[in-house]
């Protein structure tokens, strides 16, 4: 049977906000820290506590929802979330329900085409279960950590699409400082579903996929469901509504719980919050806290700086990047010349170091010097690498690097003359060559001297001062 | 040891503050007095001897570097048994908190440390504040002090009878749907739920959060106005009222008649609880009182307030739900290991909590249910909004709204329990402030047969509390109820 199947795809990211505490306690929270060192009275949910909001989460909230789009509600309410489980202290967790902070939004998926979204929200994050051999154990380090999650629409219809969303999202929220989205460390974290109908058909049963570690697992899962739900439709068969975990090494999805019984969660506006204001003033300190975002910075380093397309993408990728290239700009610097410097140099240290061009050593003013030390003619590329290197490993100006190495271009007569000379009693047969007119000799000639001064004769007064002698005669 | 009165706080701090009196004689005295009576009313569960006796001997050590020891210096006040004090067991008169020693203090309790006054025990209390007669407690029923073979009310009741039976000054409840009022009533005591918000609900443990209020008790109003120092704004309550503090105590001399003073007066609607005729009898003279120092007593309707119990009882049972649902026994409080984690669940809930904190979680969870939520919760919660309504129209004709506290003086014990549907039709009266949110004070205005106390409630608008003091003063210094002692203590 050959069904024409769409599939229907939407996305739920929980971003962890880059604050210094808690969403609601004073508890600093950092990833990666002992087991139930970062917990603080309202996040055991002892008796008596109260949650306050931590205003700097909200900032960000709000900063991620102008970068994305949507519509800031001027209030909006916290409600409480209830299961049982020991990783959730208070037996509810607080979230936001009939009344988020933000509705509506889109991220680009970066062809042009956006995504909707239905909603942000903000909520506290529950803590976590460690199983040992000793038995399950919970820690709490995590509880109360500051989420935001972005719910899209169903409105993806290709897995590869999901992929895009995701980089891309994560490009925006990384550039506004929001957070620093990563997968590994658990501030990111999606979840996908996806269903399968004739185009234009009503949709199809949800199929929720969970445990997707990176961006490509999330495409992955999607190609494999997608391929599942087809196989089972096609049979004549059903998709049952469920969750389903995406097991990577075996590269398949495994029902994990059914959904026939949605969970009842018995939410209510959570009494201990008031209503969450969003002031036109936080509102316009996070609208000038933003920034330019990726896409508008390609647009913009394309024509400003006439940059090809390549040097575009290389230098928006980071934010720190490309705030760093627009320094050595500022400085004078020549756009091109400053961007191949980065894109291929600079880079290749900070990557060595694991750090951003910020933390280098080396300055823009210093890359600056640099250039324009090579356009005047004192340093060779070759010689240029190296004072470039001493620069980031000292943190020394270029006028240092060049005493330290000495690197100056050799332009005076008195001490290329006799090496002339030794070139010229080493290759005769070269030196009869040019002397006839065929210049083409002249090339060895040039490559015995440079090797004599270590690469750092000048080149255009060297050859000048080679014909100068051949001609003249020895 | 000289004789100490234990009635007045303000005496005892003015003494302290003067020297006169030493706080290690008063708060000895105090610890002495409930040594000697409280086996008989069961008032508090705990003494906090040794911490009492040090935090006596720091006022009087600060007097005599002749600091200020502050404005309640050496005044023995008796805590709720659900307000937290560092180091100190706070159980809620639950077997679930037995052994729950608070690691912080309550911002209220803090302030009354710092104000120099000695906290000197924990008083009894219905589980969670579940309850209007101090008898669903895991330490067993308080006793009225007017008559020992009946209630002292509740939930606030142990705190009641501590002041009643004269053991300290005053004692701090909580009030969440007239838990402070109704137990002022049935032991003659002045009772006050300010309004929601004014003190701060830091380690005060939630039983219904959008009703739960810090209340005080005390013989009389001055005493009140004194204890209301600690009201006022707290970073860690963000429901808190970011509203300044007035000088309460200086404000009550401000009135000293009440000529233009309009008291609304509800009609006879009682919620159904049947309103005895010795508290309407009370009631009624109580008004004449307040007409005869120059009140004008206007008629006020509350159309939505025969719905206040049931509404009260959905919103305060679906909070419940949910505050309560932190005790699983995983982390603190009772624990009782099962086969699984679901089973460990229910096995330390259904050992930890009582019949009545059970019955509440259960009706709060149908309450919050799908399919429930909007018919129950939902409509609840709208009926609040049409009772906060009423409030506002009726307020637009009258300062004060007065009505009993209690449709009954103090009842047997035991004669309630087994139909919790009638005993909750006795907060009828106590509600609707609750659930409008606004300051109320409960005060004696007279006595039914055999010497049991009624009192006279006063709803004021929100943030009034200083003209609820006020009235209250005034009618006090014409009147000499609120100075009638319960035979134990003559």
């Amino acid at each position: 049977m050959h069904l024409n199947l769409e599939p229907t795809i939407g996305l739920e990211v929980h971003v962890q906000l880059a604050t210094r505490t808690k969403l609601f306690s004073p508890a600093a929270y950092a990833a990666g820290a002992p087991p139930n060192t970062r917990v603080h009275a309202i996040d055991l949910g002892l008796p008596g506590t109260l949650p306050a909001m931590n205003e700097k989460a909200l900032a960000l909230a709000v900063r991620a929802a102008l970068a994305l789009d949507g519509v800031v509600q001027a209030s909006s309410r916290f409600a409480r979330k209830h299961y049982f489980y020991p990783d959730l202290p208070k037996g509810y967790q607080i979230s936001q329900y009939e009344e988020p902070y933000c509705q509506g939004g889109r991220v680009p998926l970066g062809d042009g085409r956006f995504c909707t979204l239905q909603r942000i929200h903000l909520e506290e994050d529950a803590g976590k279960l460690v199983h040992t051999d000793a038995g399950t154990l919970v820690d709490l380090d995590r509880s109360g950590a500051p989420l935001i999650e972005i719910v899209s629409l169903p409105h993806l219809h290709d897995p590869a699409d999901a992929h895009a969303f995701l980089v891309n999202l994560r490009e925006i929220l990384r550039f506004c400082g929001v957070s620093d989205c990563d997968m590994e460390l658990g501030t990111l974290r999606c979840d996908a579903n996806v269903s399968l109908a004739a185009a234009g058909a009503k949709l199809g049963t949800k199929v929720e996929i969970k445990n997707l570690n990176s961006f490509k697992m999330v495409q992955r899962s999607l190609e494999y469901e997608v391929r599942r739900q087809t196989a089972v439709l096609s049979a004549g068969g059903r998709v049952a509504q469920e969750t389903r975990l995406w097991n990577d090494e075996q590269a398949e999805t495994r029902p994990m719980r059914s959904k026939e019984f949605a969970e009842d969660y018995r939410y209510f506006p959570d009494p201990d919050l008031p209503p969450l204001r969003v002031t036109p003033d936080l509102l316009a300190a996070q609208q000038a806290q933003l920034g330019e975002l990726p896409s508008a910075r390609r647009e913009r380093y394309a024509i400003q700086f006439a940059l090809p397309p390549y040097d575009v993408e290389v230098l928006t990728q980071e934010k720190s990047t490309g705030d760093w290239f627009e320094l050595v700009v500022a400085a004078g610097a020549e756009p091109k010349s400053a961007s191949n410097w980065i894109m291929s140099d600079v880079q290749k240290h900070a990557r060595a170091r694991g750090c951003s061009l910020f933390q280098l050593q080396l300055t823009p003013l210093a890359l600056w010097e640099l250039l324009r030390t090579i356009a005047r003619g004192t340093l060779t590329a070759t010689t240029a690498r190296q004072a470039l290197q001493h620069m980031v490993d000292h943190g020394t100006g270029v006028e240092t690097a060049i005493t330290a190495l000495s690197l100056s271009r050799i332009v005076d007569e008195a001490t290329l003359d006799p090496l002339i000379l030794a070139a010229i009693s080493a290759l005769p047969a070269a030196a009869r060559d040019v002397r006839d007119g065929k210049l083409k000799a002249l090339d060895a000639m040039k490559g015995h001297v440079m090797r004599a001064t270590k690469g750092k004769a000048d080149p255009s007064r060297l050859e000048e001062l080679l014909l100068a002698r051949i001609h003249k005669g020895v | 040891m000289p004789h100490i009165d234990l009635r007045s706080a303000a005496a005892i701090a003015g003494a302290v503050r003067s020297g006169a009196l030493c706080a290690t004689d008063v708060v000895a005295t105090a610890l002495a007095t409930v040594e000697r009576r409280n086996r008989h009313e069961n008032a508090l569960v705990e003494t906090f001897a040794a911490s009492a006796m040090a935090t006596a001997e720091r006022v009087d050590a600060a007097r005599r570097r002749g600091e200020d020891p502050g404005p309640l210096a050496g005044v023995p006040i008796a805590i709720k048994d659900n307000l937290l004090l560092r180091g100190h067991i706070a159980a809620c008169g639950s077997r679930m908190l037995a052994d729950f020693r608070a690691p912080y203090t309550a911002t209220v309790v803090q302030r009354l440390l710092d104000r120099g006054a000695v906290v000197i025990g924990r008083t009894n209390m219905d589980e969670f504040g579940m309850g209007s007669s101090t008898e669903h407690s895991a330490y067993g029923p308080t006793r009225n002090p007017w008559d020992r073979s009946r209630v002292p009310g509740g939930s606030s009741g142990g705190a009641a009878a501590a002041v009643a039976g004269e053991l300290c000054p005053i004692a701090f409840g909580s009030d969440t749907g007239g838990s402070v009022r109704q137990p002022a009533s049935m032991c003659n005591l002045t009772g006050l739920k300010p309004t929601y918000g004014r003190m701060s609900r830091y380690g005060l443990v939630a039983y219904a959060s959008s009703l739960d209020c810090i209340g005080v008790l005390a013989h009389d109003a001055a005493d009140l106005a004194l204890a209301l120092g600690v009201a006022g704004p707290d970073g860690r309550d963000t429901t808190a009222l970011d509203a300044p503090v007035p000088a309460y105590v200086a404000e009550l001399a401000n009135r000293t008649e009440l000529k233009g003073l309009r008291i609304g007066v509800l009609d006879d609607d009682d919620g159904g609880a049947g309103l005895d005729a010795a508290v309407k009898a009370a009631t009624t003279t109580a008004l004449q009182t307040l007409e005869a120092l120059g009140a004008r007593l206007v008629p006020c309707v509350l159309p939505h307030v025969r719905h206040a119990v049931s509404t009260y009882y959905l919103l305060a049972a679906a909070e419940a739900s949910s505050n309560l649902a932190r005790y699983d026994g995983v982390r603190f409080g009772l624990s009782r290991k099962g086969r699984t984690i679901d089973e460990s669940y229910a096995n330390s809930r259904s050992d930890g909590f009582g019949a009545e904190v059970q019955l509440r979680i259960l009706l709060g969870t149908h309450a919050l249910q799908h399919g429930y939520h909007d018919e129950l919760y939902g409509q609840a919660t709208r009926v609040r909004q049409l009772l906060r309504r009423d409030f506002d129209a009726a307020f637009a004709h009258c300062d004060l709204i007065a009505s009993p506290t209690s449709p009954l003086p103090a009842f047997a014990i035991g004669s309630k329990i087994d139909d919790p549907v009638a005993m909750y039709r006795c907060d009828a009266m106590t509600v609707p402030a609750s659930l409008a949110g606004l300051p109320a004070l409960s005060m004696p205005c007279g006595f039914a047969k055999g010497n049991l106390p009624i009192g006279l409630q006063l709803t004021a608008p929100a943030l009034a509390e200083v003209l609820l003091l006020q009235v209250a003063n005034v009618y006090q210094q014409r009147t000499d109820w609120h100075r009638q002692r319960p035979e134990e203590c003559t």
